[in-house]
């Protein structure tokens, strides 16, 4: 079954900027889903559709079966949203802003304190219940927005930039718990600029790009569209000034670490092979770039030469 | 959501706005008691004893109804609009915008609050009142039914505000440039028997008028104008008032992009 499906979405603001150009979507019950694209490409505005604080201008749009034109309560019933900006309630203790979000989904006074403490404690919040919003640090407000969105258990989250300004720890503990409660049937959908979060964490990929889904598919087969990967080595010794890599491209960076280029007609060990016939120890390795963040790249990229080339053309005929 | 659970919905709403009157009640209590306070002394006391009678009564004692009502009217208005575009402009809005709920809900909410802080604030004024004045209530019924449907009139006139305000700015402008003309032009202060024929013809317009004379026939038993009329008046405003809150709710209209 489809937690979410989007059909022939559009959307065009007051302003005539069209945020989405009939995108079809489709996450299925239980994924862990990435939907990515660089800043302004229609992500935020997908979201703000499917939860309801955007109008649609034309399409249709649809949890779990429940289309918003026509169920949108059952609809909204199913979803769990974490906004990219911190919209909590800044003069409300921690346990109020996730006690009536649970009243507001109609959760009973006693059922909502129970949910409340339940997912405070799994933020690890709890013990910080009496504290004022405000007074939370940057990574506690977005634990405390997760566990308001998770109060009244919706079997749809989505988060929207969920780790933006968090530190690595806490993103790993973030990573962690959602991870878990996709593993309990959580469908989730989450948006983020770290790449390396979405490779870790999802198993589909959506690309967006300029109002544009240019990629849907699974994570390790938009990962496998790669042809080549960048890799540093730091040498034991200095680089020889004459070294040669039997079909490998290799640059320079300093005097101990060079970086190779490995396409996919080639692997590591006839890299190694290499090496050693030129008589190189290799102490350490590491990738360059993350490889989704490769892929994202080139896929804008694409779609900028496209452009220019559209614009390019009538000059050209001039 | 069925209708028990949107009931739950409504219960944390205003239970929230309560929470809120009362957790900055320095704000939403005090100062219009302080505000109060000055104006039964001032007018009341020191420029009320040259004045004489109004319509029956010494002129404190007249003017007392008038000076709750007010602060009803200012109250049930301020924190409906304040609360509402606050929850707007920090983005809080959205908990209730994403829930499951029905837009009377997130109204009913909102306008219970602006009545317990016009009751409030009403009832602390009235009790000020006693200190200046004896305060008879001739028809206790009407009395408290018209100032529970005039703090829904301007409960739903503050949501209506707060809905299209996009800066504090916005917030200000109608309390000052036509709440305030308003209500003192209201026959807070005086009689409109006293008022030339064109002008009287002119209050006939302003609400306010209505729901204060309202107020003064079930403290004092005295109005200039009929108490039926006065019902008919204030019960069209609160189904306009919130039929149009009811449809830009609906619509997302000034909370939707």
């Amino acid at each position: 079954m489809s937690a979410l499906s989007l059909c022939n979405l559009t959307k065009t603001y007051a302003n005539s900027i069209t945020a989405l150009q009939a995108i079809d979507l489709e996450v299925e019950e239980g994924d862990f889903f990435a939907l990515l694209g660089p800043n302004g490409a229609g992500k935020t505005t997908a979201i703000g559709i499917v939860t309801s604080l955007v109008n649609k201008t034309s399409g249709s749009v649809s949890v779990f079966g429940h289309d918003l034109d026509t169920d949108l309560a059952a609809a909204k019933a199913c979803l769990g949203v974490v906004p990219q900006e911190v919209n909590l309630n800044q003069w409300d203790n921690v346990h109020n802003c996730v006690l009536n979000q649970a009243g507001f989904y109609g959760l009973a006074r006693k059922h909502a304190g129970e949910r409340t403490e339940i997912v405070l404690r799994e933020l690890q919040l709890w013990d910080r219940r009496d504290e004022t919003a405000r007074n939370l640090s940057g990574g506690m407000k977005r634990r405390l927005m997760i566990a308001r969105a998770l109060v009244h258990e919706p079997r749809l989250l989505i988060l929207d930039e969920p780790t933006a300004g968090v530190d690595i720890e806490i993103r790993r503990s973030m990573w962690a718990f959602l991870r878990q409660i996709n593993e309990q049937g959580t469908t989730i959908i989450l948006t983020t600029h770290y790449l390396e979060e979405a490779e870790n964490l999802c198993r589909h990929v959506g690309i967006i790009d300029a109002g544009r889904i240019v990629e849907h598919d699974r994570m390790s087969a938009v990962l496998r569209k790669l042809h080549q990967e960048v890799f540093v080595l730091s040498l034991t010794d200095i680089v020889p000034s004459s070294l040669s890599l039997d079909g490998f491209d290799y640059q320079v960076v300093n005097e101990h670490e060079i970086e190779v280029e490995v396409h996919g007609d080639r692997n590591l060990n006839q890299l190694f092979e290499a090496l050693s016939q030129a008589g190189v120890q290799v102490s350490s390795m590491r990738n360059k770039t993350n490889r989704l963040e490769e892929l994202f790249m080139r896929l804008v990229d694409r779609r900028d030469k496209e452009l220019t080339e559209r614009i390019a053309e009538p000059e050209m005929r001039l | 959501m069925d209708f028990q659970r949107q009931m739950i919905a409504l219960y944390t709403v205003a239970r929230k706005e309560v929470v809120r009157i009362l957790r900055i009640w320095l704000q939403t209590i005090v100062p219009p008691v302080i505000t109060m306070t000055l104006y039964f002394i001032i007018f009341g006391n020191l420029i009320g004893r040259r004045i004489g009678e109004m319509g029956g009564f010494d002129y404190m004692q007249y003017m007392a109804p008038g000076l709750i009502m007010m602060s009803v009217i200012t109250n049930s208005y301020g924190n409906v609009v304040s609360s509402f575009f606050a929850a707007k402009f920090q983005g809080h809005l959205q908990e209730m915008l994403v829930a499951p709920m029905k837009s009377y809900v997130i109204i009913l909410g909102h306008v219970t609050g602006g009545i317990v802080r016009g009751l409030a604030v009403g009832a602390v004024v009235t009790v000020v009142a006693l200190f200046f004045t004896r305060l008879e209530v001739q028809n206790p019924l009407i009395a408290i039914s018209i100032l529970i449907l005039t703090a829904i009139v301007f409960s739903l006139g503050g949501m209506i505000n707060a809905i299209f305000a996009r800066k504090f700015d916005d917030v200000a402008i109608i309390p000052s440039f036509v709440l305030g003309p308003l209500t003192y032009l209201g026959g807070v202060f005086y009689t409109t028997s006293l008022l030339p024929e064109f002008w009287a013809n002119v209050s006939a317009f302003n609400p306010i008028l209505y729901m204060v004379n309202g107020f003064r026939y079930g403290m004092l038993g005295v109005s200039d104008i009929d108490i039926v009329t006065a019902y008919i008046i204030i019960l069209a405003f609160v189904v306009l008032a919130f039929g149009t809150c009811l449809y830009l709710l609906s619509r997302g209209i000034g909370i939707r992009e």
